[in-house]
């Protein structure tokens, strides 16, 4: 029996640099991650906030800044009480030069037995990293509505 | 061969600026697929039953399979057999499926690789470095007209279990 994760890897034309700063710029991810900010100032041990639309989705704490190389941070969601109630997970990024392309790899762990928020997640990564592919090779995000994902409950 | 008895081991899923018809075409066709598939050309005979063949680039046949189910442009399965020797009698088939729902402006595309029997974490590790880049190209030649070009080295993990179990595999 394999351990609660969600692996995804993908390759990008850009440069570590960029992926870096679209993985911590508000003013990306607001474009790819279904309008979501990312508020840190990206230091380990700092905070971090996930806010979408003036709510607070997901909070964190920064355990790695590697940068361009490595992001690693803890991910708690708390929309509901639920949620709030399991401990939280962690998310890494992975970022390698590959040839002209960058590999990145997300490792999202931790997950407690059981845990309701595994599902979501795996039904959310491959959205969010996609529109960032996209984003950064052709400068346009993708239009994937948060219903499409199939995610239980949320419609 | 009962489909039912095939449980997925590798899920993979990606979102294109597309349209399902596109996608459709690009895993379909052999003039797409030799951009993204690492030089390999897909050939398929798009009905129940039909042949589908991977040739590597020199036209050597790669992967033999037949097609089992066909529903253009939402869902595409068939039997994806790699040509070494022993291989098919000692893993058994191998099942890809591709699904396609359109997810607003963009296209979901969902790959399924199905066993009918629990595969090592070394066997699944050739089709789990595989298909991101496969499908990373694809999307990146949908999205842009530009493939990717992404060297691989051969699945070694992947390979020194097969040869463990008495399979030859390529020198």
């Amino acid at each position: 029996m394999s351990k609660p994760e969600f692996v995804y890897i993908t390759y990008i034309e850009t440069t570590p640099e960029k992926l870096w700063q679209a993985l911590t710029s508000s003013e990306f991810s607001k474009r790819y991650w279904f309008g979501t900010e990312l508020r840190s100032d990206w230091k380990v041990g700092s905070p971090l906030a996930l806010v979408m639309n003036g709510t607070t989705t997901d909070t964190g704490q920064i355990l790695e800044a590697d940068r361009p190389r490595r992001l690693s941070y803890t991910f708690h969601h708390v929309t509901s009480e639920a949620a709030r109630r399991e401990r939280p997970s962690k998310v890494v990024f992975h970022l390698e030069p590959y040839g002209k392309l960058v590999k990145l790899t997300l490792t999202h762990e931790d997950f407690e037995a059981g845990s309701r928020l595994l599902d979501g997640i795996s039904k959310g990564w491959p959205a969010i990293l996609s529109s960032l592919k996209s984003l950064l090779e052709s400068g346009t995000a993708l239009e994937i509505p948060v219903s499409a994902l199939g995610i239980e409950g949320v419609s | 061969m009962n489909i039912a008895n095939f449980k997925p081991a590798i899920v993979y899923t990606i979102y294109i600026a597309s349209t399902p018809e596109k996608v459709w075409q690009a895993l379909t066709s052999a003039e797409f697929s030799r951009q993204y598939f690492f030089g390999n050309a897909v050939e398929v005979d798009l009905r129940v039953g039909g042949a589908f063949i991977v040739r590597t680039p020199d036209g050597a046949l790669h992967i033999s399979g037949e097609v089992i189910e066909c529903d253009p442009p939402k869902k595409l399965t068939v039997t994806f057999n790699v040509n070494w020797p022993q291989l098919i009698e000692k893993l058994g088939p191998t099942l890809v499926t591709y699904e396609i729902e359109q997810a607003g402006e963009a296209v979901k595309l969902t790959l399924l690789q199905s066993h009918d029997r629990p595969l090592s974490d070394d066997i699944l590790s050739g089709g789990r470095q595989g298909w991101p880049a496969i499908l990373s190209s694809l999307k990146s030649v949908l999205e842009t007209g530009q493939a990717m070009t992404i060297k691989m080295a051969p699945p070694q993990r992947m390979l020194d279990a097969l040869k463990e179990m008495g399979i030859a595999t390529p020198e």
